[in-house]
Order: C-alpha cells, then structure tokens, then sequence
C-alpha cells in the first residue's frame, strides 16, 4: 500500500503531476480544433520547426520559449506564403519547410557549444522540472484556456463553416492567425512535459477521442480535456514505477483511451459499426441458417 | 413575420458593377460582370459549370475581392452590409462537414452569432427567433439531431432556416435543390416566395431549369461574364440559353422524337440536368431519336388510326 503512495512523497513527482495536468488540459482544448479543422499536420509541422528557434535563442542569451514560439510561428507563416505563391499544396509545403527546419535545428546544435540536452528537448523532461517551470506553464497554460474559451464559438464557426462565419461579420483571418498562435504557444510550453516529438500525441489524441465518443462538441471537450488530464497523471504515476520516459508514458496511456475508444465508442466504434451492419442482416436471414 | 428588426432602413438592393475576378492561379473566373436587382425579388443565376455562379457568390460576400468593379448592397460596400448582417449564405451540400460535431439547433443559433455579443451567448430573443425560424422549415422537432444524422431535403431546409434567423435581407442560395425530392423542392419554393413577399432578395443558382419560369421572377444568366439579366419571360428564352450553354445543354426536340402526328410546329425541351422523363400523347415513353425506332413509330401510328 506505502509503495503505492509513495511517489507523492516526492515534490518532483507532484510537481510534474500538475505541469502534466496543465499541459494536457490546454492540448487537449486545442485539439477539438486542430481536429476538427484537419490541422494535425500544422502541429506536427510547428512542433518540429522550434528547433532551430531554442539553438538560437540559447545562444544569443534569449528566453528559449521566446526563440521556439518565433520558429514555430515562422514555420506557420512561411508554409502560408509558398503555399500562396507556388502551385505545391499546403500538406507538402508544410512537410519540406518542418523537416528542413528541424534539419537545420539539429545541425545548429552540434555547432553551437551548449548545455542543453537534445534529449530533453525531443522527448521532454517533466521530473526535471527548474524553479519558476510550474507556475510559467500553469501561467500560460490558463491565459491560453482561457483565450479559448471565451472564443470557443467563433473558432468552433470557423471551423465549420468559414463563409457562413463572414457572412455574421468574424474575422477569418484574425481567428486563423489567432488558432497558429495559440497552437505555437500551447507546443512551446508543452515541450517540458513531452518534447517536440512527441507534443503532437497530445495535440491530436484528445480531440480524437471526444470526436469517437460524442456528437456535440461540448461534450467533445470535456472528454478530450479528461482523457488528458487524466492520461497525463496516470502516465506520470506509472513512470515512476516503470522508470521510463513520462512523456512517453503520458502518450500511451492516451494512445490506449483512442484504442478503447476506437473500438468500444457506443456510436461511432468499430463494434458499433459492425453491429449495425449486422443487425438487419440477420433480421431478415431465416434462423436457421445462422451458426 | 415584419422582415424583422431590419438593421437599416435603406431601400434594399444588389449593384454589381463591373466586376472582374481573378483566382490566384491566374484564371479570370468573370469579366465585366454587371447586373442590379431591386428588393422582393427570386431570382435564377443560371450557367454551365464552371461559369463562375459559385464566384460571383464568393465575390458578393466579399470572399474573394473583385480586381476591377464593385459590389454594393443597400448601397454599402460589402464589408459594411456583412457588418449589418444583411447578407446570408446557403451552402451547397458538398461544402458542409457533415460529420461535424454540430446539433440543428446549434447550427441554427449560429445564424445569430452577428447579433450576439462578444461572447456569443444566446439571449432569449435569440432563443426565441431560431426556434422560430426551425418552426417555419418545419425542423422543430430534429432540433437535437446532429446534422449528419439528416436527409439530403432536411439538411437544405436547416441551413436555410439558419439564414432565416440571420435575418438576412439578401440570400444567396448555391444548388438548393440538387439531391432534394418534389415535396422539399415545393416547400422551399413556398418559403421563398414569402420571403419575396417580405421584400427580400434571393438569388438561387440552380441547373433546374424547368423549375426556373415557375418561381424566378428575374434570371441572370452568366457565363464568364453576365450575358443577359432581367424579368423572366425576357431573358429566359430559347436563344438566350443557347448563347449561356453553348450547345452543351440536352436538347430534345420533338420532331425528331417519336412523339407522332408532327404539325411543323416541334416543341423544343431543354434540360441542363438529368435526361427528362417525356411521355407522348397515349401516355407512352417518347425516346429522343427516331432514327433506331422505327418499329415504335409504326406500331404507334396504327394505334392513333384507332383514335
Ligand atoms: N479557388 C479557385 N482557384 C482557381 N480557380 C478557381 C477557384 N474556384 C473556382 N475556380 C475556377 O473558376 C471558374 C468558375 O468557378 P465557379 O465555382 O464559380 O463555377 P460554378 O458556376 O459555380 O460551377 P458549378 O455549376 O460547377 O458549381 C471555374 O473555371 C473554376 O475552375
Ligand atoms: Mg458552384
């Protein structure tokens, strides 16, 4: 029973609980968007191209969220501009720009004399969290919830139907550029908790989830927020005893809610689906013949 | 139903003028498009594919910004009239994500969000003017349906009852009718004419053509540009729509048919959409070439010799 409670017994343990919670949480928000607006891809895309933005942020004596929210910005922006200009679709364009970005990110790291480790910036480092870390990502985490929330309806409009949402007078374009902040934001303090690689997990799971499991998109968010928070203290907890990367811990967990979800979701999973097609098969095939 | 708390009192009215829209891949889309209407009006924007109806929507709602001309409704530039919610939008079917996490009665309230705060928080006035608006399509009792969870004629009349609660003056309607049976189809054409009655304007682009004589009362047909506009009986002639569809529409003439008894006097049908159904005068499937049924036509003039 001791053994059980006994990583609550460790600051770094519960510290890294709460910044699991925050970071999820606010992921978990956005990913109901980024879903639903089919912007996985840009958040793979922005988490990959804060490389370069932390190597040189370190080296010129910056804030290294400052130099990660510029790269991942910029990654945005830039896909935005040849996309406009080129005849290349966008999902290419991102997947060049990123990958070049990041290219770029990792050989200014072997150049530029540091002491960051390339580890805890790809897969995070939640238990090694510095003094300011938790109330910085608690900090930003909420204004970005916050944010969110007050806006929910006019992003949820944006999402589905942009002409419609001119039409009552949004601003599309300020609301566009308003989701690639937020989402730069959410990734640059996510990284602590799950690093680059794997950000992109909590950016798309949650929402995912609460798409399996509901129809409404207030009921979609809360079970995505949920699934997070919970996900994230559980993967936290477990990492303890398994010894293994949090974040990855964090991200299975998650990967496993989908799976159950995939499958078990009373509407939309797959039994579901099977079920249905089955049902009026064997209405009106005779009895007999079913073995 | 007044045509509600009307944001202004400008008399109402669409001017395009001029118009020229380029797509960023360089296609001129329209060229010196101009036509006006007034208030209390239905009418038909009529064209092949690809003629720029879509566009020449885009550009009323100020989606794609004109290279030269202008657009103005009530007199406004179109920013200020979007502002005022003076213009609503009616999808076409394959724009919406219907599996989209939205109930009816979400979509509907979304037709208020110009008169909502900041926040968008419904207020009863709100509340009260999209049900009212579900009540009129006759959606009331789907209010809680997710909208995939609708037909084809149901998910028409949600979208429209969204821009019922816009309290729009002007509404664009993209293919209202494709994918939609005869009883929707009249009961939209119904809810139109009320609203003419009420002073508003619709422009409703459609490949329906048959439908056009009986509820537009103006046509503006384009191609690429606007090639004639005004009342229907004018404008929406044989000739004209030649010129607009360029050989390309089906083209059933019934001298040529197995229709019998031909006078010199051919009655020419004309369908931009699915081949139509024609049945003779003994109530028979008339087929659109003689030439190949020549036992059809022989056995139907012994049957007539009976008559
Ligand atoms: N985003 C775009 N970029 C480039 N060209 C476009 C774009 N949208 C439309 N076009 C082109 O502009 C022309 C007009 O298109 P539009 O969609 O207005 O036609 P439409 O009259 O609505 O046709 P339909 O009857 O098929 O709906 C077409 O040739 C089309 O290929
Ligand atoms: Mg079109």
């Amino acid at each position: 029973m001791n053994r059980l409670l006994e990583p609550f017994q460790f600051p770094f343990m519960t510290d890294a609980m709460i910044v699991g919670a925050a970071v999820g949480a606010v992921c978990a928000v956005l990913s109901c968007y980024l879903v639903l607006k089919g912007w996985s891809l840009m958040g793979d895309a922005i988490s990959h191209a804060v490389l370069p933005g932390i190597v040189v942020a370190y080296a010129i004596g910056l804030p290294l969220a400052v130099g990660a929210f510029a790269s991942g910005l910029l990654c945005a922006v830039l896909t935005g501009f040849i996309k406009a200009n080129s005849r290349v679709k966008e999902d290419t364009v991102m997947g060049v720009v990123f990958t070049g970005l990041f290219a770029f990110g990792l050989v200014l790291f072997t150049k530029v004399r540091s002491d960051l480790h390339l580890d805890h910036i790809l897969f995070g480092n939640i238990l090694g969290l510095e003094p300011g870390d938790l109330r910085n990502t608690v900090v930003v985490a909420g204004a970005v919830l916050a944010v969110v929330l007050a806006l929910r309806r006019d992003l949820l409009l944006f999402c589905f139907d942009p002409t419609h949402a001119r039409t009552v007078g949004l601003k599309n374009g300020i609301l566009y550029y308003l989701l690639l902040t937020l989402l730069a934001v959410t990734i640059v303090v996510s990284l602590k908790a799950v690093g680059i690689i794997l950000v992109i997990a909590m950016l798309v799971t949650p929402g995912c989830i609460g798409y399996l499991l509901s129809d409404r998109f207030s009921v979609m968010l809360a079970i995505a927020v949920a699934s997070a928070v919970g996900s994230s203290l559980g993967g936290v907890y477990v990492s303890f005893f398994l010894n293994a990367s949090t974040g990855a811990c964090i991200v299975l967990l998650q990967a496993g809610v989908f799976l159950a979800a995939l499958i078990g979701a009373p509407k939309h999973g797959l039994l579901a689906a099977r079920r249905r097609t089955s049902g009026p098969r064997s209405e009106t095939a005779p009895a007999t013949t079913e073995v | 139903m007044p045509p509600a708390a009307a944001p202004n009192d400008l008399p109402l009215g669409i001017d395009v003028a001029g118009v020229n829209v380029t797509y960023a891949n360089g296609h001129l889309a329209l060229r010196d498009a101009t036509f006006a209407l007034a208030g209390g009006t239905i009418c038909a924007l009529v064209g092949v594919n690809g003629s720029g109806k879509s566009t020449l929507f885009k550009a009323i709602m100020g989606i794609v910004v004109p290279a030269a001309g202008r657009v103005r409704i009530a007199g406004l530039p179109v920013a200020q009239a979007l502002k005022r919610n003076l213009v609503a939008y009616v999808p076409q079917s394959e724009e919406v994500d219907w599996s989209f996490p939205v109930s009816v009665w979400d979509v509907v309230l979304m037709g208020r969000y110009g008169h909502m705060g900041f926040l968008r928080i419904p207020r009863a006035e709100d509340r009260r003017i999209a049900e009212e608006s579900l009540a009129r399509v006759g959606m009331l009792e789907f209010r809680e349906r997710q909208i995939g969870e609708l037909s084809g004629g149901q998910r028409k009349r949600v979208f429209l009852a969204r821009a019922l609660a816009q309290r729009a003056r002007v509404i664009l309607l993209d293919e209202p009718f494709t994918g939609v049976d005869v009883n929707t189809e009249l009961a939209i054409i119904a809810l139109l004419r009320e609203l003419r009655a009420e002073g508003h304007i619709m422009l409703v682009s459609t490949h329906n053509l048959g439908s056009v004589p009986e509820f537009c009362d103006q046509v503006v047909l384009i191609n690429r540009t606007v090639l004639a506009c005004g009342p229907t009986a004018e404008v929406f002639t044989e000739e004209n729509l030649l010129r607009a569809f360029g050989g390309v529409l089906r083209h059933f003439r019934f001298d040529e048919s197995t229709v019998q008894n031909h006078d010199g006097r051919a009655v020419t049908l004309l369908t931009d959409d699915e081949r139509p159904l024609v049945f003779g005068k003994g109530g028979h499937v008339e087929y659109r070439e003689r030439a190949g049924r020549e036992d059809v036509v022989k056995k139907r003039a012994e049957g007539e010799g009976d008559v």
